[in-house]
């Protein structure tokens, strides 16, 4: 009989949310002891690929083998009882336990529970791969470097030959990264096998045997890492151009409407997360925003609404009806409402959709009075006009919703997201700013929201689109702006530049972060 | 001068009725559940108790009674009743994931009207002059203690002068404590009120364990409306005189920080408490005895304070009290 060859092997692997293709056809294998990345960019499909392998998705189609038998996953025990182990980017740990007690969480071995010789027993797996950790400190007082580490010793104590980490340098320190790669090999070295989703290049180079890259849900090849250089998967990872036929009429009257010059923010731990970022955004033009996600998109849209606090740097704003040659106003140090006032506006489209700008139990109505609800007379609310509004944004944008009064959180994602940008529209804005906002929309509403935005910029409104779709940025937009660990690594033109330059730009600083 | 032999069997019997409530509800509570249910099921607890016990006395004269019967049978009626309780709670809260906070303060209401309902009933099934049941032949049983208890002077008094119930409420509080902390089904229970998501994907079975835990701390608070009416008065019921004891069994959890160990004592302190104003002297003046009652509750606060100050994560409680846990929300 031949030796097992393929720890894991997925053949014709395809799986959908709705109308949604989130994995198109997918063969991937993963050999007995190799590290095997799975690059590509957001939205690519990565995790939901490898979340069928964990049980927490189940395929529609397609047939997973794991040691060449055929298997059926449909629960995350039943990746358990096949050995393979998945550390997520969240973690799922109790806070106030140990590390002992949450990794021997929820096993059924016999007897009593005997904590002593449950911790001997993880020592052991700890001294052997070189993990360096505190068992019986309380998992509140671990930094994510150590709360990852508890969750690779509870998949290895469990029994796993087979690991699969999700992006899991995206939290970590450059010298937690090197400590992670090291235990990996380690791993390897003990005959386990593994898989590690990521974005980042140089890390593919560094800890890989092979890489395989998917995009936009299709499975585009795999290369031996020794074979492979940065700008070869770059191309790999971003592909050729798809033509989409966006509409994109050339910008008129272009005048600078935002002029932002060295903006540098810390986060809550003192790391920098934007570094001297400058640009201007004109109005009558669309400006995208590419990078890979966590660059600083999402901190560069709040420092400008106000929500973030800017340690250096300065926005200034020039007003429509200003006329020309005004002075321009100094947005750092406003409150979130005075910048607003000015007629700067943002919807920002989170991963969860309604995180960040609409009240799930309110209907339309109620959501367009959180921006209108200053404007009532005396201590009453004005209910016509935000009526008026959302019955407007229901009829423009095919909003599908029984009535305005309807919660918006049971309203479908693509409802939800027109509900949003429309609202922003509906401000009339002097800059508008959108963050995602086809995220996980069909083709059909996806192109509404794109002639939305061409509408507005028409009108003079200076838009800041932040997507993660580079065919969309390149037809959309005028310019797009890269950034990448919160640096601006080139502003391009959007008409004259391709996808490899953009793409590049996207991962190519010499390193991904910035808090070296 | 203060009596303390005398005082502190009396600080005991206060104190039996709330460990039993706060090891119930501790256990509820280690479950993320927060039934602020428990005075209405330790009101049911005592009147399911009070009804066996009425039936057993009226089918047997007192000569005839078995002393297994006459205590397994209220003893049964009791804990059923409880059960049923914390079933309601479990189904609204678990299953159907309706508000904790206000279901536990339905369940309250609920259960003291059941308790009030019956024994007014009951009051009139016996056609007494006074508005109260006395079954002091159950009683009897159930306050029996030591024989040789009374010929060992003070140290008789203190320690073993009470009836059986009271020594069970110290064992199921010195188990609960243990089963917490020493075993896996405690460090499943406890995970599942820290972290449901993490317990589930675990492989603990969330659902189960809340209702478990729910259940089983509803029939343990029973128990301490069982031991007051048929201990501690003697087998009388008489409406509301159970009083605000199970609201003092919640501030007792909190006082504990939960822990059923502690509770033991704790819940001898706060009795002691609750009776203090009859022992200390302050003539006529009825106010500053109603100042006496507040002691446990403005102690409760105090020590809310300081644990809330400590700001130490082991000392809060459960990370997910109060929320009710559903899969797929993300």
């Amino acid at each position: 009989m031949e030796p097992v060859r393929n720890a894991i092997k997925m053949e014709h692997i395809t799986k959908r949310f709705g109308s949604v293709v989130a994995n198109h056809d997918i063969n991937l294998e993963l050999h007995k002891g190799e590290i095997l990345s799975l690059l590509g960019e957001n939205g690519s499909g990565k995790t939901t690929l490898m979340n069928m392998l964990s049980g927490i998705y189940y395929s529609d189609e397609g047939q997973i083998y794991v040691n060449d038998q055929p298997v059926t996953i449909s629960s995350p025990k039943d990746a358990f009882d096949l050995g393979i182990g998945m550390i997520h980017q969240h973690f799922k740990l109790v806070d106030v336990f140990t590390a002992t007690e949450n990794i021997v969480l929820g096993l059924k071995d016999e007897g009593r529970l005997d904590l002593k010789k449950a911790r001997h027993k993880i020592q052991e797996i700890c001294d052997k791969y070189g993990f360096e950790i505190d068992l019986d400190r309380k998992i509140y007082e671990m930094s994510v470097s150590q709360k990852q580490t508890v969750e690779i010793v509870k998949v290895l104590y469990r029994g796993a030959e087979i690991l699969i980490l999700d992006e899991p340098t995206a939290v970590l320190t450059p010298q937690e990264t090197d400590k992670l790669f090291t235990v990996m090999r380690n791993m390897k070295a003990d005959g386990k096998s593994l898989i590690i989703i990521t974005h980042k290049l140089h890390e593919v180079l560094e800890v890989s045997d092979r890489v395989a890259v998917l995009r936009k849900g299709e499975y585009i090849g795999d290369v031996l890492t020794k074979d492979a250089s940065q700008q070869s998967l770059t191309d790999m990872m971003v592909g050729h151009a798809v033509s989409l036929n966006i509409n994109r009429p050339e910008p008129v009257n272009v005048a600078p409407r935002l002029v932002v010059e060295g903006l540098t923010v810390y986060d809550e731990l003192g790391v920098k997360r934007l570094s001297d970022v400058s640009f201007t955004a004109n109005a009558g033009e669309i400006l995208g925003i590419a990078g890979i996600a966590g660059s600083g998109q999402r901190e560069l849209l709040e420092a400008i609404s106000g929500l973030y606090p800017i340690s250096e740097g300065s926005i200034r704003f020039y007003d429509p009806q200003g006329g020309e040659g005004q002075p321009g106003k100094e947005l750092v140090g406003l409150d979130p409402m005075a910048i607003r006032r000015c007629g700067v506006s943002m919807a920002f489209v989170p991963e969860d959709r309604l995180g960040m700008g609409l009240v799930g139990s309110m209907g339309m109505t109620g959501n367009m009075m959180l921006r209108s609800w200053r404007k009532g007379k005396g201590i009453f609310l004005n209910r016509k006009d935000p009526e008026e509004m959302a019955n407007h944004i229901w009829k423009e944008l095919d909003v599908v919703t029984p009535s305005t009064s309807f919660p918006v959180r049971r309203m479908s994602g693509g409802n939800v997201q027109k509900v949003l940008v429309g609202r922003e529209i509906a401000q009339d804005p002097a800059v508008l700013m959108t963050a995602y906002a086809v995220r996980g929309l069909d083709i059909n509403t996806s192109y509404t929201i794109y002639n939305l935005l061409t509408e507005e910029k028409m009108k003079g409104v200076a838009v800041i689109y932040v997507g993660e779709d580079l065919d969309v940025l390149l037809e959309l937009c005028d310019r797009i702006l890269v950034l990448c660990g919160g640096q601006v690594s080139g502003i391009l033109d959007a008409r004259t530049t391709d996808k490899r330059e953009v793409g590049t730009l996207m991962t190519n600083m010499g390193g991904d972060s910035i808090d070296e | 001068m203060f009596d303390l032999v005398s005082f502190i069997p009396r600080a005991v019997m206060q104190g039996i009725p709330l460990l039993y409530g706060s090891t119930g509800e501790i256990l509820t509570e280690k479950s993320g559940n927060l039934n602020l249910g428990i005075p209405g099921v330790m009101y049911v607890g005592g009147i399911c108790g009070v009804i066996g016990a009425f039936f057993y006395e009226q089918a047997v004269s007192a000569a005839e009674m078995n002393g297994f019967l006459a205590i397994g049978i209220p003893m049964l009626c009791s804990l059923l009743g409880s059960l049923l309780m914390g079933l309601l709670y479990s189904v609204l809260t678990i299953t159907l994931r309706a508000n904790q906070n206000v279901t536990g303060l339905a369940l309250t209401t609920f259960g003291v009207g059941v308790g009030n309902f019956f024994g007014g009933s009951l009051i009139k099934l016996t056609g007494s002059e006074v508005p109260s049941i006395a079954l002091s032949a159950t009683s009897a049983y159930f306050s029996k203690s030591l024989p040789f208890a009374g010929s060992l002077g003070w140290f008789g008094q203190v320690f073993l002068s009470y009836g059986f119930l009271a020594y069970l409420a110290v064992i199921v509080a010195i188990v609960a404590s243990y089963v917490l902390n020493h075993t896996r089904v405690g460090l499943h229970l406890r995970s599942v009120g820290e972290s449901p998501a993490t317990a589930d994907a675990a492989g603990i079975s969330v659902t189960r364990y809340k209702y478990l835990a729910t259940c089983i701390g509803s029939m343990i608070a029973g128990l301490g409306g069982l031991y007051y009416v048929m201990d501690y008065a003697c087998g009388v019921w008489s409406n509301n005189a159970f009083g605000d004891r199970g609201w003092l069994a919640i501030a007792l959890v909190i006082f504990t920080i939960w822990r059923p160990n502690v509770s033991i004592l704790a819940s001898i302190l706060f009795g002691g408490f609750y009776i203090l104003y009859l022992y200390i002297p302050s003539g006529l003046n009825l106010s500053v005895k109603e100042l006496y009652k507040m002691i446990p509750y403005v102690v409760t606060l105090v020590v809310l304070i300081i644990v809330s100050m400590r700001k130490k994560r082991e000392d809060q409680p459960p990370a997910s009290l109060g929320l009710p846990y559903f899969r797929e929300e993300r």
